[in-house]
């Protein structure tokens, strides 16, 4: 009985399938299916491919992660068949994709010595022009439990600080603060990019955070913000620019100049940031 | 018995490969050994000592042993009775429990990184009350960083070991009782030896995983230089800043890497 079954089995298996495909044949022979598959590629390509020739990828500073989502759907509008992909992360780790060969076509940073990266790597079409600024704002938990009233009182003793590492432009910009201010640099979590530095604050890990004052007003529901006073405050500056190795350079040029113009003024200053 | 079937179309043990299968595998293969090529052709070998030598990179070498080794210890002290439990003791819902336990292994770490915020962050389920109760904070500290990477690496001591309790002749530890030792002496005479190789390879398996956890370490214990910046963090933020820097790192983590998976050949991937 047990001997037998191996053999019963195979016979079965000969019987119904005489060339090892039957069981397939059921549905489609192979080789129909094979086209059929075939078939399904070729159409995704023929499909895929006018869509890419109208596709943008634009790698954004993470502290324009909600205006530029709105820019692209706008520019999207504005330019039926053009798709915005958008890449938002510290403007630091942005630059070190471009120069790993990101296939991106426009890059929007935090600060000009990350774009500087770019330029002299000779990465970027053009000049860089500045789109916009931005202010540095204090975070703090709702109520601001810790009584926090400026930089100087993030120097204090056992209070968790949330700041970008120094490469970050958000980062940077925090130490120069602290600098003008005379206060030493708190012993902080060294984040990737400033939206890390809210949620921190938020989540209630942190007891504050540097960060821009759009990331405050973007997240008023979950953190208060404390002014830094214009004597110590820093402006950023965020410029933007067409990369060399665009595939798009019109269309490139194009979103450059949406985001300059009006339209995509109006959206900036609407999450708060200043004009340039 | 079973050569007869196929070996109406060819001999078992030496087929030919169709090229189709061929031309995959090695595909295959390259995907593996491409990257690992990539790292090493842009290493800095010139200044590799220097770079090493940093301070930075120093504290995180320094801080990733610590780390990785106080999850190992917390792993087999927990994981040991853990791996009893399961392969020893009827429990209810053994099947659940045993899931949940493997649960780290598949779930993506960052995953990890927030479940473990949500309990033991300065808000979360336990968190708050130790911090009311005692105020520890676990987030940006060394003892966090720890604790994400228990998490996370402690389901591959408990597998290994598990495996081997089950595997374990238990008549040997019948002859000892029935010659009159004690429950504990058993234990420590008779299973504890025979457990010996297992509880190596898989201490061994459960440090690699800790020495290179990324996800929950970020997400819970933060990116805390001299605190919570282990390697694979050091390497992620020197990417950066100081490329050649994070490439020399990760040279180093493969090398880690490679040397456990040599090491441990002839019991995790049954080769020689």
């Amino acid at each position: 009985m047990i001997t037998d079954q191996p053999s019963d089995r195979r016979r079965k298996q000969t019987s119904s399938c005489p060339h090892g495909h039957a069981r397939a044949g059921r549905v489609y022979p192979r080789r129909s299916r094979a086209m059929l598959l075939c078939a399904a590629l070729l159409q995704c390509t023929t499909f895929a491919t006018p869509v890419a020739a109208a596709e943008l990828t634009v790698s954004g500073a993470a502290s324009l992660t909600a205006a530029f989502g709105e820019i692209a759907t706008a520019f999207g509008n504005a330019h039926p068949g053009a798709t915005v992909r958008t890449n938002f992360a510290g403007s630091s780790t942005l630059v070190q994709q471009i120069r790993e060969g990101a296939p991106v076509d426009v890059f929007a940073s935090a600060d000009e010595s990350n774009m500087q990266k770019l330029v002299d790597a000779h990465d970027v079409a053009g000049e860089p022009v500045i789109f916009a600024r931005n202010r540095l704002a204090i975070l703090v938990a709702r109520g601001n439990p810790k009584k926090i009233a400026g930089i100087a009182d993030l120097a204090q003793p056992g209070l968790i600080v949330s700041l970008c590492g120094p490469a970050v432009p958000a980062g940077k910009y925090a130490r120069e603060i602290f600098a003008k201010a005379g206060v030493a640099v708190p012993e902080s979590s060294q984040e990737l990019d400033v939206k890390a530095v809210v949620s921190r604050v938020s989540l209630g890990e942190a007891d504050a955070g540097v960060a821009y004052v759009t990331d405050a007003r973007a997240a008023d529901d979950r953190v208060d913000a404390v002014a830094i006073p214009d004597a110590l405050n820093v402006v950023a500056r965020y410029p933007i620019a067409v990369l060399a190795r665009t595939r798009q350079p019109d269309l490139a040029r194009d979103f450059v100049a949406f985001v300059r113009g009006g339209e995509g003024q109006a959206i900036l200053a609407r999450f708060g940031f200043l004009p340039p | 018995m079973s050569s007869a079937g196929s070996g109406r179309t060819r001999p078992r043990g030496t087929p030919a490969l169709p090229k189709p299968v061929a031309l995959a595998a090695a595909l295959g293969v390259a995907l593996f050994v491409l990257p690992l090529l990539g790292l090493v052709v842009r290493a800095p070998w010139g200044s590799a000592i220097a770079e090493l030598a940093s301070p930075e990179i120093a504290t995180a070498l320094r801080l990733s042993l610590v780390c990785s080794l106080g999850a190992t210890f917390c792993a087999v002290v927990l994981g040991l009775p853990l791996a009893w439990l399961l392969a020893r003791v009827d429990v209810p819902f053994r099947g659940l429990l045993r899931g949940l336990v493997m649960l780290p292994v598949v779930l993506p770490p960052v995953v990890g990184g927030v479940a473990l915020l949500l309990a033991f962050g300065r808000r979360g389920l336990v968190g708050r009350w130790l911090d009311a109760a005692f105020g520890i904070t676990l987030p940006f500290t060394t003892a966090g960083a720890v604790l994400a990477e228990t998490f996370v690496a402690m389901p591959f001591f408990v597998l290994a070991l598990e495996g081997a309790l089950r595997g374990l002749d238990t008549r040997l530890e019948d002859a000892a009782r029935t010659l009159g030792a004690r429950p504990g002496v058993v234990f420590r005479r008779v299973t504890l030896p025979l457990l010996r190789p297992a509880l190596a390879s898989g201490a061994v398996l459960c440090w690699a995983r800790a020495l290179g956890e990324f996800g929950a370490t970020i997400t819970f214990a933060g990116n805390f230089p001299g605190r919570t910046q282990t390697l694979p963090l050091a390497v992620y933020a020197a990417l950066e800043s100081r490329p050649e820097a994070g490439i020399l790192l990760s040279l180093v983590l493969l090398l880690v890497s490679l040397a456990v998976l040599v090491g441990l050949r002839h019991r995790w991937l049954g080769v020689t």
